[in-house]
């Protein structure tokens, strides 16, 4: 089995208010340093191991997990451990 | 005239939409559930607002997975009028049926009251019986109302007269106050702003009835021999 780690961000230039809400409410709590806030999504999947997994993972960012109008998406293919 | 209404899990305009089409405009209007749902033999599709799947994701973008879709693109092909409101246009853009996506309203809140729309496109068959540049009065009721895409689609959508709908009053931070779009073949239309419940003067508008209408007068004009 593989765990697939799917971050999903927002491009760069499409408005997030939910981060300028988040930014807003850090500099409340004092922490000025923080310069911008972007909320993303991260998806964790685990997958049975397969030869085409990058491009299914693909397919499944491009066709449901990311909406490619607005969201970029990065994944990470590790081998599951046990628990 | 026959109306489709899809119905899917967690749609909550399905009845207001059968109510407008049926009652009000005295046509025929079927609620259908996505599952069982056969597009065939209807003039036109609705798809109503709610919360399809509780939003999960994004908004519309599990129903847009659904096999009725694959049904609505070849009806959308084939030339067949389909309208989507509210969660509706969520779904319709989704599934590329429509271009862009629609972000959280600017102000993060869940909006819901009347708003003035400007009809810039009353040369398509959704909105025909409308003046040109009418404003009427129209409820919203989202909180993903927020309409984006990039300046290529936007030239586009300009270049071929597809904004049809715009704010008079921007409430959620759409680019170019875009309220309501159509696709290039002038079949597809969605929109935000709630038409349906804006069907009848009880309601506090009739506005959103000439819509149903304009469909209608088209449908007949195009399908009903003599008249």
């Amino acid at each position: 089995m593989k765990l697939v780690k799917v971050h999903i961000t927002l491009k760069e230039g499409v408005l997030d208010p939910q981060g300028k809400a988040v930014q807003n409410s850090l500099q409340t709590l004092g922490y000025d340093n923080v310069q911008e806030v972007r909320v993303g999504k991260y998806l964790e999947l685990t997958v049975e191991d397969h030869a085409n997994i990058e491009q299914e993972i693909e397919d499944m960012c491009n066709k449901l997990l990311a909406n490619p109008v607005i969201e970029n998406y990065s994944y990470t293919v590790e081998e599951e451990v046990a628990q | 005239m026959k109306f489709a209404v899809v119905v899917f899990p967690g749609s909550n305009c399905d009845r207001d939409m059968q109510y407008a089409a049926k009652e009000v405009l005295g046509e025929e209007a079927d609620l259908l559930w996505y599952k069982e749902a056969n597009l065939d033999g209807y003039d036109a599709i609705l798809i109503p607002g709610g919360f399809s799947y509780g939003d999960y994701l994004r908004c519309g973008a599990i129903a847009s997975t659904s096999s009725v879709v694959s049904q609505l693109r070849e009806k959308a092909e084939a030339g067949v009028p389909i309208l989507g409101v509210c969660n509706g246009f969520q779904i319709l853009l989704e599934a590329g049926l429509l271009p862009g996506a629609l972000l959280r309203n600017k102000n993060l809140k869940f909006m819901c009251h009347f708003e003035e729309l400007e009809v810039v496109n009353n040369q398509t068959q959704f909105t025909s019986e409308y003046q040109p540049n009418e404003v009427i009065s129209v409820p919203i009721a989202h909180n993903e109302g927020n309409y984006y895409c990039d300046d290529e689609t936007l030239a586009q959508l300009k270049a071929n007269n597809q904004i049809v709908f715009t704010y008079k009053n921007n409430p959620n931070g759409s680019v170019a106050d875009i309220a309501g779009i159509i696709n290039e073949q002038g079949n597809v239309l969605g929109m935000m702003p709630h038409p349906e419940r804006a069907a009848e003067a009880i309601l506090n508008s009739a506005d959103g009835l000439k819509l149903f209408q304009s469909m209608l007068v088209n449908w007949r004009e195009r399908y009903v021999a003599g008249v």
